[in-house]
């Protein structure tokens, strides 16, 4: 234990504040405040994907962070609170059936992801991989999250976080993919978050509310 | 030298049972200057303990020996935690016996005491608390050992004056993702067990939501008396756990010199300083919780606790 | 340099689309573009089957027999359906349905989306394979959502986000290959994740991170391809959207997506060597076919129909690959290149019937072939080849793919058998009806095209009595390729 340097149980402490907002993200029934844990993830990303790039030496990591900024930090959550204005759900409140469940279930999906990331963190080269389990145990937050939600506004924001946890994935454990895929990365991401956009649109002209609750048309019969 | 540990055993028993209504006070402090209300005295407390200790007791008839006899268990088991938990000093021959473990099995003792004295007397309002009281309880004590057993198994030891001495004596500073989440899941459980605002609010004394006002309604005098100081007590106990797993810098681990045992205290009365300003404001800008949404809100914690203990176990083993 | 035209046209062709989209001569600007693509495919198919494999551009372009024969295979699928959407989408703008806006959109996306395939199809990068196969997600939500419908809004949704999930899973398992190849491989940056590198140095790639990762990519990528249990995206993105991106959806994407899979699995087989990788895929691939086969008896809908039709097909395929083997990967091939012809070929006779009858209730659909002979004729063989019969194609392929197994894995081939039989029994019984039958329905304003069906089923027809040889030659290599 004493052998970890600093930086790395600084980028420990940041991974457990990214699985710590992950599950406030779970269980978070305004959409408001949902937006607000989004930017933190985007911040803690930041200061990771930073941290990182400092440790080592990856000068191309800091492009990544300053991308990141760019777009988790400043441009995404910028969008989704514009539309959130435009379509007047600011204040929309989720009703979330049995949080403890929910919780319970994470907190299996974590160890889960705990378990399956441990031959991997066993044979850790870089003491940075044994943060994949973390990585992964968000990733599998959020896909609880995209099942959980019935409103398509949250289920995005899952969504959303889905990607930071993946992109935790790349920057801690491999010390960033390589910068032009990292850049189609997040050129999907945008182009997705723009449709997601239209999406709103279509779906809250048509249904007159964003509850997926309407979308059930489409079922076996 | 033996002499002197036995001394400031029995001494750090009673500055604990001597600094707890001043912590209850400051709080209740800040809270008015942070809701721009003129604050009462900081002794306060000590006053309405002068107060209700000359008064006359009432009884109600049909109360039996254990409704006399609870207000002086509780207290009781209040003053022994104290003794065990290491505020200023890790010398402490008692915590030598009993172990963290046994502090949570004191504090569940003081609530069955007061829970079945709150159903003593039959009336609605103490069976209602009591059944409350006893569903917190039964919530937070898994969550509370949850957190322990993350620091049991960074030091590899159930007492607490071994956690102390293992984090002050670690060549270097090291960061414990595991402690802050179980960091969290303490603050939750430690506003849960003293009846403080998103599950219970201090401040009220007849409201059908409350919990711990409505066991010791029928309390009078000096009963009334031990119950509030017993509770402060708590409250502070609870504070000095939290000192000690997580923040225990300025405790004594060596002896006990005069000189750096003053200065424990300081930094003990710094540390609550702190701590109840903090407690103040969170109970400032949060709301409280219905009633049925604190089992969410403690399974949360048990959740946090949990998560604590696996995020040791993947990143620190 | 052929490639850069392959997927240069596409490109271009979805900007000058996006400008001139909504024009009357929109749709000839779009077949002309897949025509210059077909063409452009059919002069990088000569080039590799003389000059054998290459990489372009630094190592970034990568092409072999394996995946030249699909870009072949897209490139022609794409053409026939730019063929087919001209009269088809004319009487869908006729019908007002579509807006000039829409139209727009929809060419340009059209064009974007096999632009992207070729990407998928062609990269060496398996970070750009993950991208591209994002950017054709993307690109056919839009094109699944064309009418504004509720229910099509509704299945544009639920294929974006189930499909947004599974590809997010594959960017876990590119990230898991990275953390795999990267002590190998070095991190300067590009290389790691060329898959010529990777496939290099697959002896050595640490099994059990190699193991998670295939794990990650094969369910993430198996969404795309439509794999019980994360299939459900595919029915409703069929059915509600235009048919000619249905026919593109099932004859072409969901090839690339089990493309992507094998290239993953090539990789796998060599770092585990064991056949874990293969017997994952049997799996899937058998769970697929069972479960599509029972589905099929509960459809109403004759798009959904034929699309619960295509995961049955291509869990078959999964299942062939997953056995491995020259002969199976041959069989394997080969189906894909016959189910994805026939396929987008009922499509686009399911296109047109839907039109006629105003509706895509299959109990509202009746005697075609009183009302377009074409179109009835066109459903009905159609139906028979992918149910199996014996002169065309698809039962060459299954013939040959079960004969594999009985030799391989007998345990499997009676639930293959089932799976075949129970779609044969339930597409029948409700295609027989709707060709035959009495119908009071008015005829199209604008005939069908209709050439693109029998191209379609005639070189089905000839795969089953007769593969040329150049082409089995070429098949053969591409097997060997998928052997590793």
């Amino acid at each position: 234990m004493a052998t970890m340097n600093f930086a790395t149980q600084l980028l420990q402490m940041l991974a457990g504040a990214l699985l710590l907002i992950s599950f406030a993200m779970l269980a978070e029934r305004r959409s408001r405040r949902l937006v607000t844990l989004l930017v933190w993830q985007g911040v803690v990303l930041v200061a990771s994907t930073a941290l990182v790039a400092a440790t080592a030496h990856q000068s191309h990591l800091y492009y990544s962070a300053a991308l990141t900024l760019l777009l988790k930090v400043g441009l995404l959550p910028w969008i989704l609170l514009r539309l959130m204005r435009k379509l007047g759900i600011e204040r929309d409140n989720e009703p979330l059936v049995n949080v403890p469940t929910l919780m319970l279930v994470g907190l299996v999906l974590v160890i889960f992801a705990f378990g399956l990331a441990q031959p991997v963190s066993a044979l850790a080269t870089t003491i940075i991989r044994r943060t994949l389990g973390i990585a992964l145990a968000v990733v599998l937050l959020a896909f609880l999250m995209i099942l959980a939600r019935r409103k398509a506004f949250t289920q995005v924001i899952g969504f959303l976080a889905l990607e930071n946890g993946l992109f935790f994935a790349a920057t801690s454990t491999t010390y960033g993919m390589p910068l032009v895929v990292e850049l189609g990365i997040a050129l999907d991401l945008l182009v997705g978050v723009f449709i997601f956009g239209i999406f709103f649109f279509q779906i809250s002209e048509q249904f007159d509310s964003l509850d997926l609750q309407h979308l059930e048309s489409l079922k076996e019969d | 030298m033996n002499m002197a540990v036995y001394v400031w055993q029995i001494g750090g028993c009673l500055l604990a049972i001597a600094l707890a209504p001043l912590f209850a006070g400051w709080v209740t402090q800040c809270r008015a200057w942070l809701q721009n209300r003129s604050a009462p005295s900081l002794w306060q407390p000590y006053r309405m303990l002068r107060k209700l200790l000359h008064k006359d007791a009432a009884v109600a008839t049909h109360a039996s020996p254990l409704f006399r006899s609870a207000p002086y268990v509780v207290f009781a088991t209040m003053a022994l935690a104290a003794a065990i938990i290491p505020s200023v000093t890790t010398e402490l021959p008692l915590a030598r016996v009993a172990d963290a473990i046994a502090l949570v099995g004191l504090f569940a003792t003081g609530r069955v005491f007061m829970a079945l004295a709150a159903m003593d007397v039959g009336t609605a309002f103490g069976t209602l608390g009591a059944r409350r009281e006893m569903m917190i309880g039964f919530l937070t004590e898994p969550a509370l050992l949850m957190v322990l057993f993350s620091a049991f198994l960074m030091f590899g030891s159930t007492a607490l004056p071994a956690i102390v001495e293992g984090t002050l004596t670690a060549h270097q500073f090291v960061l414990h993702p595991s402690l802050a989440f179980a960091g969290v899941a303490f603050v939750m459980v430690l506003l849960a067990e003293n009846a403080r605002l998103p599950i219970d609010n201090p401040s009220t004394h007849l409201e059908l939501t409350m919990i711990h006002e409505a066991m010791v309604l029928e309390y009078s005098a000096r009963h009334l008396a031990l119950i509030e100081w017993a509770s402060w007590l708590k409250l502070f106990n609870y504070a000095c756990i939290g000192f000690a797993v997580f923040m225990p810098w300025g405790i004594v681990v060596d002896g006990a010199d005069p000189r750096r045992l003053v200065l424990a205290i300081a930094a003990l009365l710094l540390k609550l300083v702190i701590a109840g300003a903090a407690l103040a404001l969170f109970e400032t800008v949060s709301a409280k919780l219905r009633l049925f949404r604190a089992p969410e809100f403690l399974t949360m914690a048990f959740l946090l606790a949990v998560l604590g203990l696996l995020v040791h176990l993947l990143l620190e083993v | 340099m052929e490639i850069l035209l392959v997927l240069g046209f596409p490109l271009l062709g979805a900007a000058l689309l996006a400008v001139v989209g909504a024009q009357r001569y929109a749709a000839e600007v779009n077949v002309a573009v897949s025509l210059a693509t077909l063409l452009a495919a059919a002069a990088l198919v000569v080039r590799i089957i003389h000059g054998g494999p290459m990489t372009v551009a630094r190592e970034q372009f990568f092409i072999d027999p394996f995946n030249v024969f699909l870009v072949a295979l897209t490139a022609l699928v794409g053409f026939t359906t730019a063929v087919f959407s001209r009269p088809y989408m004319r009487i869908e703008a006729g019908h007002g349905r579509l807006s000039p806006g829409r139209l727009r959109l929809y060419h340009s996306m059209y064009q974007l989306f096999m632009a992207a395939m070729f990407v998928a199809l062609t990269t060496n990068n398996m970070g750009f394979l993950w991208v591209s196969m994002e950017a054709a997600t993307l690109s056919t939500v839009l094109l699944v959502s064309l009418y504004r419908t509720r229910a099509s809004i509704e299945a544009a949704w639920k294929y974006f986000i189930l499909c947004g999930v599974g590809i997010a899973l594959a960017l876990f398992g590119t990230i898991l290959l990275y953390v795999a190849a990267e002590g190998l491989l070095g991190g300067s940056d590009m290389d790691a994740l060329l898959w010529t590198h990777l496939d290099a140095v697959k002896g050595q790639l640490e099994p059990r991170v190699m193991g998670l990762a295939f794990v990650f990519l094969l369910v993430g990528y198996g969404t795309k391809v439509g794999l019980a249990p994360l299939h459900n995206w595919l029915p409703d993105a069929h059915a509600e959207g235009p048919t000619p991106v249905s026919a593109v959806l099932s004859g072409l994407l969901l090839n690339v997506a089990l493309y992507a899979v094998m290239r993953c699995k090539i990789l796998a087989d060599g770092a585990l060597h064991s056949a874990l990788p293969g017997h994952m895929l049997m799996g899937f691939g058998l769970l697929s076919t069972l479960l599509a086969s029972f589905y099929l008896w509960r459809q109403r809908d004759i798009k959904r129909l034929f699309a619960y039709s295509s995961i049955e097909h291509m869990g078959i395929i999964t299942f062939a690959f997953g056995m491995g083997g020259p002969v199976a990967n041959f069989a394997g091939l080969l189906h894909m290149t016959v189910h994805s012809l026939t396929k987008s070929a009922i499509f686009f006779t399911a296109g047109h019937a839907a039109q006629s009858a105003g509706t895509q209730r299959m109990d509202g659909i009746r005697g075609l072939l009183a009302l377009h002979p074409s179109v009835g004729w066109g459903l009905m063989l159609g139906s028979l080849a992918i149910l199996g019969m014996p002169p065309f194609g698809v039962f060459a392929s299954e013939y040959l793919i079960l004969t594999t197994a009985m030799r391989d894995h007998p345990w499997a081939t009676p639930i293959l058998l089932i799976a075949l039989a129970v779609a044969f029994a339930a597409i029948f019984s409700r295609v027989q009806p709707m060709v035959f039958g009495d119908t009071d329905a008015r005829p199209l304003p604008h005939s069908p095209a209709l050439v693109p069906v029998f191209v379609h089923l005639a070189i089905v027809l000839m795969l089953g009595v007769y593969i040329p040889p150049a082409l089995a030659e070429w098949y053969r290599l591409a097997a060997r390729l998928m052997a590793g």
